[in-house]
């Protein structure tokens, strides 16, 4: 426990994310130009043609923005137990790259629907979830808004990020069972025998890159909030 | 090339996916990069003021 | 009398009295309930199909108009902190507010709720299951309802943002809620009450103790 405590520090979070910060950078970018090209240079799909190339940005842009909910429940867990300032930046910094990163899963999904559905929106499960989870973190993004006192809203907030990650899978299930129940069918899929190799590596890689550059904004918005927190105090201090 | 920007038959879905990709994480980018240097000068500008 | 029953009292009797929030919810139910027909048309085949999913949506939202005032009201006048200070847990405080906001708005809404199926002319089959899943999904509402308003109860205007975090919430509930009663239409056991009431003891058992630290925080300092 004594790293995570040492790497709570601000002063060491700032030293720690500032050798970090340009080789997370560097392989993000290296890993999408490279996962690009080769998404691009694969052969079409025998189902599904030129579309399944949408799936190089969607399966990521999805695995980011549900990821980040956890990293958000975990900051929020840790700011509510620990009471570490540290962590509620950590979450707050999180919750619009998550809204961004679900965005553009649900617009690359639909604009992969359809061709496939033959509609942009079919309410197909993971989309339908997707919307929901959208519908949380911007919830989540306007309760720290609504609540002027900072630590006040930082506590609210990571109740209800706590609340959303236990309710999430509930969710997920639920919507999977009601898309069943309406005679719904699941085209997207994350994975499963029909990926080929020629698609797993640029697959991959974009993955790799969507998640390096999400961790490079989240500490890249961590700095910056930790740089207006001392730029506060001065101006305190000297008024 | 031609072929290339054609998609198959999917190029009016397989770009707009990744255009909105682009323009969203470009715009996350230049935010966020942006925010940081405001951040940064705001700061040099207090203590050297000192 | 124990603390835990002189505040459900309590609370029934604000909810209840003239122009208490718990006639106001009912009337909203039925209001809704109303304009749907007008909204979709009068096709009764149409009406009796949907009845079960608008029924339940309205009476969320109708359980949802209730909840912004179940701890502000107490937090301007200051009893908060008297509770606080009183032998009785902050969480034992939000099972009895939980309660009270349930038998005052979903138990009522779900025995107006027949009324409001022969409107939408649901058929014979339709009604059992109707009431028993309002019955048994409905006090999930009010309590991840009170976690939500526990939660924006020192925001001025927190009626609006309220619904807009619980409801994504809820998804779960007006789902197994309205596919129970779909699935009794079409003659299917398809597991949704089981379902529901797993969601609802889960959300029952588990709010206070949210509801609870999200009144604590707001205590503090």
């Amino acid at each position: 426990m004594a790293s995570i405590f040492e790497f709570a520090n601000p002063k060491r979070f700032m030293n720690l994310s500032g050798t970090v910060l340009p080789w997370l950078a560097a392989a993000s970018a290296l890993t999408i130009i490279v996962g690009l090209y080769l998404g691009f240079t694969a052969p079409p799909d025998y189902q599904q043609g030129d579309t399944v190339r949408i799936m190089f940005i969607h399966v990521p842009a999805a695995w980011v923005a549900m990821m980040c909910y956890g990293l958000m429940a975990i900051a929020s867990l840790l700011g509510l137990v620990n009471r570490h300032p540290l962590a509620d930046v950590a979450a707050k910094s999180a919750a619009p790259l998550g809204a961004l990163f679900t965005a553009l899963a649900l617009i690359t999904g639909s604009l992969w629907g359809k061709p496939m559905w033959g509609a942009y929106w079919v309410w197909d499960a993971r989309l339908t979830s997707f919307l929901l989870l959208l519908f949380l973190y911007l919830g989540y993004i306007a309760l720290w808004n609504a609540i002027e006192d900072e630590t006040r809203a930082a506590r609210a907030a990571a109740i209800l990020a706590l609340v959303g990650v236990v309710n999430l899978p509930i969710i997920e299930f639920s919507v999977d069972w009601w898309n069943t129940l309406h005679q719904g069918e699941s085209i997207i899929r994350s994975g499963g025998p029909l990926i080929s190799a020629v698609f797993l590596w640029p697959l991959g890689l974009m993955a790799v890159g969507y998640t390096t550059l999400f961790f490079t904004l989240w500490m890249i918005r961590i700095r910056t909030e930790i740089i207006n927190r001392r730029a506060r105090a001065l101006q305190l201090g000297i008024a | 090339m031609e072929a290339f920007f054609a998609m198959g038959k999917y190029a009016a879905y397989v770009w707009p996916a990744y255009g909105a990709s682009l323009v969203g994480l470009g715009l996350a980018i230049g935010l966020t990069l942006a925010a940081y240097a405001r951040a940064k000068s705001r700061l040099a500008a207090l203590e050297s003021g000192k | 009398m124990n603390p835990f029953s002189a505040i459900l009292l309590r609370d029934m009797r604000l909810a209840t009295r003239a122009g208490g929030s718990a006639a106001l919810a009912l009337a909203f139910f039925a209001a809704v309930a109303t304009l749907v027909p007008l909204g979709v048309g009068s096709d009764l085949h149409l009406l009796s199909r949907i009845a079960g999913g608008v029924l339940w949506i309205a009476a969320v939202l109708a359980a949802l108009l209730s909840l912004d005032r179940l701890f502000q009201s107490d937090f301007e006048d200051g009893s908060l902190d008297l509770i606080a200070l009183s032998p009785l847990s902050l969480e034992s405080m939000s099972f009895a507010k939980i309660t009270a906001h349930w038998l005052t708005t979903g138990l009522p809404l779900t025995l107006l709720s027949p009324l409001l199926g022969v409107l939408f002319g649901l058929p014979p089959a339709g009604y059992a299951p109707l009431m028993l899943s309002l019955a048994i999904g409905t006090p999930a509402v009010s309590a991840i309802g009170a976690i939500g308003a526990a939660l924006t109860l020192s925001i001025r205007r927190g009626g609006l943002i309220l619904p807009f975090i619980v409801l994504p919430l809820l998804a779960p509930a007006v789902i197994f809620g309205s596919g129970a009663v779909l699935g009794a239409l079409d003659g299917l056991s398809n597991g949704a009450f089981w379902l529901l009431g797993a969601f609802s003891l889960v959300t029952v058992l588990l709010a206070p103790f949210a509801a609870a630290a999200a009144v604590r925080l707001n205590l503090a300092g």
